[in-house]
């Protein structure tokens, strides 16, 4: 009880030491970067937990690419099941002259049977639950849809062939994608316009899909009893699967950004350490003189632990404050990219942060305290006479245990968490042994410089493991923003540049046999080069080497699912020019005999397939055996229509086609697609440049989004830097005094320790600019198979950002240094 | 100094105090084989030539470390006996200070500093106590100052003012007017003897000042680690 009365009177002078600002201000940021973090990832994974329940609108789901046969219906309605219909597929919607495209969702009366459909009045109104769906003769349409062809409720949209009335904005729909809004907006209609708008017909790329709902144990029956009738290309999803897979998809979104956080939050343990170093150091002499009025060692520590966990507590107060404000910037950056509202933040990402500070404090400021609590008395007598120094075991140990339990929770797995805290270590002694080495060069220019520049490099070199500590946590702050701005700017700019200058920019989709000619006829009008229309034949792989493709073992999951999935098909007689043979032969032009195959390279590597192997597939019905003649490369940036399986000519002939194509379309030849998409409305014309432009932003969005939680970092990094000037600030006042006294001016000192700075921030942006531009070397070869240029800019940005942020945050953090009058700080020593 | 009278309790003595600390040239001694008594109420100076050990005997004497060889009896405890915790009860108890640089807590004001050891051994109303005691050494008007705002001469009133407050058996002050002007000494001084007096206090005070050393009943000479001689003063 003392000891917390005597903490408490004596808190409020503390605070204003440096030391005690610098430990308080690591808290707070360590705080700020992971409530804001926690605070963004709670609220998404509120709304995917409460989406996750209605996800499919139902209980069952049914999906086919072929329309639903009535007496499952029926089946279901004798199971005394609910049953509702939707149809989903893309289609480009016009008002007057602007077009999307959408994904249109029709549905029938009783839809959704779980959850509910909110709409608005009016763009970015108030929303409200509705009942029932849109009336024959209207739709609701997505406010990002909307945006795109400027309408607005109550404006007529061209879905088709038909006109529609929008009477509301759509908000929310259950069974809407998790988490990140797709591509193309919703937009919601009656089913019962469907045959009006000509939108489907055979061969049409439509997502059928029977909803039922209904008694737990009866739609369990129900759908057992369907399954040994299900056609291959009927799925069937229930809620659990579901709702896992929305809660993986936030969970690594979640894991991702903490981790994020975490960085931070290591750079401020840093800066915790050592202005908790320097907390202890500076009440060695009032320990030393309480002990010799008879306080114990156990008030000693209590006075020393509850002050740091008042400090604690103003730091996570401060943080959460800071991580509210900066969570509601980073869900604003990210609005058009999260889909529907996200519910208010919950207490919890307080609790986590607060738990954090207490571990950060645990880890890395009491070894510092420990060390307090046996200054000998004697040092009232003698200033010398100094506490043992913590052992290392005990420091490394607890940091590292804080370490990991910080980590822990960000990665939620053992193994992961010994692979992270392994790589960490590494890296972390690799960037030290770099910056030692930076630090180290530094030294060598000092004979060749001025007064000024001489005694600031000396400094760097002198304070060398801690100018390494400085260098480093800089240094990896600015290298991620730098990464970032690259990835936003450079590597989209280096694709674009890879891609022919007359590459197409439009696909059509779902053109009919009988339309081939009044397409051709609409572009010849216009003086367009009429595209070249490729055949697509829908099927579905059923065996290979007469193994099924169900129980084949694949070398890659994605192999599987490839295998697994809907296959579109096509055939040709020549080689595409976007196409090149890497293994066996071509057939001839005129080639009449046994169905061949020529596959993509890629496709075959993960499906595991070889010259010469067999293949089934179901094409409406029928079954067809290829075997496989060659191996293609596919240079999918032509944006060619391209396949991953080629037949040969003749294979596939009466079975059910569509064509596809693409084409370049300059700014002022596109008025032609309204005529076309008017006069042939199943037509899906898929604008690549308005895609890519979508692209962009939201890599443009996530990666600002990142940015901004790495601001904390460079902002630890800052703290760092200056928890590094405060263990120095008795001597740097006492240094500046005796230069001063030895006849500096005032201006050379300052001159001196800006030099200092300079040199750190030189050697922070060298190490950032260099690990940036590896880094991005690494996503642009690597990841992307971009060609990489590197970027001289990268490297003045680097180190000038560098050296301003180090001098800026030096000069603030040394000022009281450099300013103190000489007679003062003699007189003191 | 066997013969105390039967009348006069010894509250303070070095039976055969060795310090030695081990050097890059090997073992040194500081203090070889101190001893002496000290009754209750007596001021003693501890006088001696920089080096000579006044400052490792004052530290040894007040518990703040222990002899290599030999003990020290405080208040009829054997300090060699109780481990930190226990010394630290018992000055707590039984011992002041007076430091020649003050040694005040910079983020308490003067009142808080002189609460400070009574609330560490856990008296009953520190606050009005530590009150009357400023009032005594003539600080009354600025109690609720810090020490950053204090003068020299003002610090070492509120030292004093802490040293006494909680009445002690033993005032140990080391050169209490080594950081001050000679007229400011002087008060301080004169304060302190004061105090001593009226509280019928033990002093043990180490000094380089002969003229400070003549005014205490007893001088302690120290020359290199050996008390060399023990004289009654003029009192």
């Amino acid at each position: 009880m003392k000891a917390i009365a005597f903490a408490l009177r004596s808190f409020g002078r503390e605070l204003r030491s440096g030391e005690v600002l610098v430990l308080l201000a690591a808290i707070a940021l360590a705080v700020a970067a992971l409530t804001a973090v926690g605070f963004l990832t709670d609220r998404i994974g509120k709304a995917v937990a409460r989406q996750a329940n209605e996800v499919l609108a139902a209980d069952l789901r049914l999906r086919s690419p072929e329309p639903i046969p009535d007496d499952w219906r029926e089946k279901a309605a004798e199971f005394g099941l609910q049953v509702a219909e939707t149809n989903t597929f893309p289609s480009v919607v016009f008002a007057g002259d602007l077009s999307a495209l959408a994904t249109i969702k029709a549905v029938s009366e009783t839809y959704p049977l779980r959850g509910n459909v909110r709409v608005s009045d009016t763009l970015f109104g108030e929303q409200r639950v509705v009942d029932g769906i849109p009336r024959r003769g209207e739709i609701w349409a997505d406010g990002a849809l909307l945006a795109r062809v400027d309408a607005d409720v109550g404006d007529k949209l061209t879905v088709g062939e038909s006109n529609l009335l929008v009477t509301a904005v759509l908000t929310y729909r259950p069974d809407q994608s998790m988490g990140f809004a797709s591509l193309a907006p919703s937009l919601l209609m009656n089913i019962d316009d469907i045959p009006a708008s000509g939108l489907i017909s055979e061969g049409s790329r439509v997502g059928y899909g029977l909803l039922v709902a209904g008694d737990d144990t009866v739609v369990d029956a129900f759908n057992e009893a369907i399954q040994e009738n299900l056609t291959a290309s009927v799925r069937t999803s229930n809620r659990e699967e579901s709702s896992d897979r929305a809660n993986n998809a936030a969970d690594r979104a979640q894991r991702f950004l903490s981790l994020t956080a975490v960085i931070s939050l290591l750079l401020s343990a840093v800066a915790v350490a050592m202005s908790a170093r320097r907390f202890a150091h500076r009440r060695m002499d009032t320990v030393a003189l309480m002990k010799s009025l008879g306080a114990t060692q156990r008030f000693v520590i209590s006075v020393a632990v509850v002050q740091l966990m008042l400090l604690g507590l103003a730091g996570v107060i401060a943080g959460s404050g800071i991580g509210y404000a900066a969570q509601k910037i980073l869900s604003w950056i990210l609005a058009d990219l999260i889909a529907g509202d996200l519910p208010g933040v919950g207490p919890m990402p307080v609790f986590l942060a607060s738990g954090s500070a207490l571990v950060l404090l645990i880890g890395f400021a009491l070894p510092s305290l420990i060390q307090l609590r046996n200054t000998p008395p004697l040092r009232v007598l003698r200033h010398d006479a100094m506490p043992p120094a913590p052992s290392r075991v005990l420091v490394a140990g607890l940091s590292l245990a804080a370490v990991a339990a910080l980590l822990y929770r960000a990665v939620g797995d053992a193994k992961m968490l010994v692979i992270l805290l392994g790589g960490i270590v590494i890296i972390a002694a690799a960037l030290y042994f770099v910056g030692r080495i930076l630090v180290a060069s530094m030294g060598h220019f000092r004979s060749g410089v001025g007064v000024a520049w001489r005694y600031g490099l000396a400094n760097v070199a002198r304070r060398g493991r801690d100018s390494a500590v400085q260098v480093v946590a800089f240094g990896l702050g600015l290298t991620v923003l730098l990464l970032l701005t690259i990835v936003r700017t450079d590597l989209l700019q280096g694709w674009r540049q890879t891609l022919a200058a007359d590459a197409p920019n439009h696909f059509m989709i779902n053109i009919q046999p009988h339309e081939l000619d009044s397409v051709a006829n609409i572009y010849a009008a216009e003086g367009i080069d009429v595209p070249e229309f490729v055949p697509l034949i829908r099927a579905r792989m059923s065996t290979i080497n007469d193994v099924s493709v169900k129980e084949r073992e694949y070398p890659t999951p994605d192999g599987q699912w490839m295998a697994n999935r809907e296959a579109n098909l096509s055939f040709a007689a020549t080689l595409s020019s976007s196409n090149e043979l890497i293994e066996g032969e071509w057939w001839p032009q005129d080639y009449a005999g046994p169905p061949l195959v020529s596959v993509e390279e890629g496709a075959a590597v993960e499906t595991g397939l070889a010259l010469g192997d067999r293949m089934r597939f179901m094409v409406a019905g029928q079954e067809i055996e290829v075997t496989i003649a060659s191996i293609r490369k596919v240079n999918w940036d032509s944006f060619k229509p391209n396949f991953f399986m080629v037949f040969s000519p003749g294979a596939l002939d009466g079975m059910p086609t569509t064509y596809i194509a693409s084409l370049r379309l300059e700014k002022e030849q596109q008025p032609v697609l309204v005529k076309l998409v008017r006069a042939h409305p199943s037509i899906s014309v898929i604008d690549l440049d308005s895609i890519l432009q979508q692209v962009r932003g939201i890599i443009e969005k996530a990666s600002v989004a990142v940015q901004a939680v790495f601001v904390f970092t460079l902002a630890a990094g800052i703290a760092v830097l200056f928890a590094a000037v405060q263990s120095t600030i008795d001597e740097r006042r006492f240094e500046s005094a005796m230069l001063r006294a030895l006849g500096a001016r005032k201006r050379t000192v300052f001159a001196g320790v800006m030099a200092e700075f300079a040199a750190l921030g030189i050697a922070a942006g060298v190490l950032a600019s260099a690990g940036a531009s590896i880094l991005a070397w690494i996503v642009a070869v690597r990841l992307f198979d971009l060609p990489y240029e590197f970027n001289p800019l990268l490297w003045m940005v680097g180190l000038v950002a560098g050296v301003t942020v180090v001098c800026a945050s030096g000069l603030v953090a040394a000022r009281g240094a450099i300013n103190a009058p000489p007679v003062e700080v003699l007189r003191a020593a | 100094m066997g013969n105390q009278s039967t009348d006069r309790v010894a509250v303070l003595a070095a039976h055969d105090i060795s310090k030695e600390v081990s050097s890059p040239e090997g073992s040194l001694t500081i203090l070889a084989d101190v001893s002496f008594s000290i009754t209750a109420g007596e001021s003693v100076a501890v006088v001696g030539p920089s080096g000579a050990g006044k400052s490792t005997l004052l530290a040894l004497l007040a518990g703040l470390d222990v002899p290599t060889r030999g003990h020290v009896e405080l208040n009829g405890a054997n300090l060699s006996e109780l481990d930190e915790d226990g010394r630290a009860h018992l000055r707590a108890e039984s011992v002041g200070f007076v430091f020649q640089s003050f040694h005040l807590v910079p983020s308490l004001n003067a009142l808080e500093n002189v609460m400070l050891p009574l609330e560490l051994a856990g008296g009953g109303d520190a606050r009005s106590a530590s009150l009357d005691i400023i009032d005594k050494v003539g600080l009354s008007d600025r109690w609720r100052h810090y020490p950053a705002q204090l003068s020299g001469g003002e610090k070492q009133r509120v030292a004093i003012a802490r040293a006494f407050a909680t009445e002690p058996a033993v005032l140990f002050a080391d050169e209490p007017t080594g950081n001050l002007d000679s007229r400011t000494g002087s008060n301080i001084m004169e304060l302190m003897f004061e105090l001593n007096y009226s509280s019928s206090t033990t002093l043990v005070l180490v000094t380089h000042d002969h003229s400070l050393a003549e005014r205490c009943e007893r001088v302690l000479s120290l020359d290199i680690g050996r008390l060399v001689s023990d004289s009654k003063g003029p009192a």
